[in-house]
């Protein structure tokens, strides 16, 4: 876990890549060719000399889904801290754990709740998929979420998409994906947006509904056009995914979470044999 | 034909600059973030770097301890220059900076302080650490290294740093922002005809 960890921080998953290869294709602005060209000679360079792509390589979090049956469920916290730390040598990764209050960088990547686990448990299953996510504050700044009255509505839900994409999306290194988490409360919202940047680029929710919402505020942000960097260009975002629960009827909670171009993360499905499987990044092995 | 500033800068190497000039930069540039901007304007503490005609990079390195000692940058791409707006003009005023390198833009108080100060803030595009990384020639001093990795300001010996894009002009001229005003102006007809097709509570 410690290697997967370092990888991802020195490859983009094959999702994004795909997709930042096709908005190139398409751009034509002056500024915007020059730095998407310049993305082009940075992953070459970061892959060439085997070092972490972008040099903030964020609070170390891990997404499990856990099989209530996977033989090391209670050793995983541990597991993980270990792999946090070995990859902030080997990396090497940048030390971007400060303690709070303490206010201290403890110089490890470690540090209360950090790195930050979110579970998940499949009664009965016996493997375990873990998400390893790494982002910089550049495009964690622009989270937010807000719990809208039922009149606002789904009007609402895009008004507030739209709001922090123009306001602060422009800082966060476009082209983004956007992650809305759609649901309660603030932190239900926001929890469900996190895990719906975690999804490939263009998958589809499952609900009609939901997926032409997907469609409408990713081609909408588009019309934008942002632009690499927010220096104008024919795009503006990598795509929308929504993330839903059922909601209590009185409130529409919503957040908004973006990854920016530079989208670090990996998918590895480990099984009860200790076999694994990396999902995000084709062709690699540990 | 590239355009290249080298440090010491003058007001004259400015002054012809507009929003969305490329240029690159050789000479010393220094990484500066949110503490020491906070210790030089609220806590009154004295730069350890002169940076009098100099440049600066809102930045916070991945960097490498050698066994000799010396230090190697592994890693170095601009952080969000909005968060040092607060302090930026008067840093401007009270350093003699003449380069302000970051990510995103900055508002009107780095304008006016690049507008009274003859300094520029241009982008290096965000994410490309490694190519940042293979520019820069030889860290030659690190200090306020109490502040951790990414605060401590590492002084950098680069060869045609950039791709720099002018972001703000001494004209006062932001491209961010103009950028930012054309987004918000195509916003509105664009939520419209999306909210027609989402009413999904009925």
């Amino acid at each position: 876990m410690a290697k997967f960890t370092s990888y991802i921080g020195k490859r983009l998953p094959t999702d994004v890549t795909e997709k930042l290869g096709e908005l190139r294709e398409k751009e034509v602005n002056f500024l915007a060719k020059e730095v998407y060209e310049s993305m082009r000679q940075n992953q070459d360079a970061a892959d060439k000399l085997d070092r972490p792509s972008c040099q903030d390589t964020g609070v170390i979090q891990y997404f499990l889904t856990a099989g209530s049956n996977f033989p090391l469920l209670g050793e995983l916290e541990e597991i993980l801290l270990g792999a946090t730390q070995g990859a902030t040598k080997d990396g090497p990764l940048r030390h971007n754990a400060v303690e709070t209050f303490v206010e201290k960088n403890t110089g490890t990547n470690t540090g209360s709740k950090i790195p930050w686990l979110d579970w998940e448990i499949v009664p009965g299953d016996d493997s375990v998929i873990i998400d390893v996510y790494m982002a910089g504050g550049g495009c964690t700044l622009p989270g937010a979420a807000k719990v809208l009255m039922p009149g606002q509505g789904y009007e609402g839900v895009a008004e507030f998409v739209f709001d922090v994409i123009t306001s602060r999306g422009v800082n966060a290194c476009p082209p983004l994906l956007v992650g809305v988490g759609v649901s309660t409360s603030a932190e239900t919202a926001a929890r469900l947006s996190k895990k719906a940047i975690l999804r490939p680029v263009t998958s589809r929710h499952s609900n009609d509904n939901a997926a032409l919402m997907e469609e409408l505020l990713t081609d909408g942000l588009n019309e934008l056009g942002l632009g690499p960097q927010g220096l104008t260009g024919n795009n503006s975002v990598m795509g929308v995914n929504i993330e839903s629960s059922a909601r209590h009827p009185s409130t529409i909670g919503v957040a908004v979470s973006t990854g920016c171009w530079a989208h670090r993360r990996g998918k590895i499905k480990i099984n009860a044999d200790m076999s694994y499987e990396i999902i995000s990044h084709k062709g690699f092995t540990l | 034909m590239k355009k290249i500033l080298t440090t010491p800068i003058k007001d004259e190497d400015l002054e012809s600059l507009n929003i969305g000039d490329v240029v690159y930069l050789t000479g010393t540039l220094v990484t500066c973030r949110d503490v020491a901007h906070r210790r030089l304007i609220e806590l009154g503490r004295e730069l350890p770097v002169n940076l009098e005609g100099g440049a600066i990079f809102h930045a916070g390195p991945i960097v490498r301890q050698k066994e000799n000692g010396e230090y190697e940058m592994v890693s170095i791409g601009p952080t969000t220059s909005m968060r040092m707006e607060k302090f930026e003009k008067e840093f401007i005023k009270r350093t003699g900076v003449k380069l302000i390198v970051g990510k995103g833009g900055m508002g009107p108080e780095t304008q006016e302080g690049c507008v009274e100060n003859k300094a520029v803030h241009a982008i290096f595009p965000g994410g490309c650490a490694v190519l940042a990384a293979t520019q820069v020639e030889k860290i030659e001093a690190a200090e306020w290294t109490d502040l951790g990795m990414p605060e401590t300001l590492w002084v950098n010996r680069v060869k045609e740093f950039g791709p720099l894009i002018i972001s703000i002009d001494t004209k006062g001229k932001n491209l961010i922002e103009e950028n930012k005003a054309v987004f918000n102006e195509k916003k509105k007809p664009i939520l419209e005809r999306i909210n027609q097709q989402i009413r999904f509570i009925k």
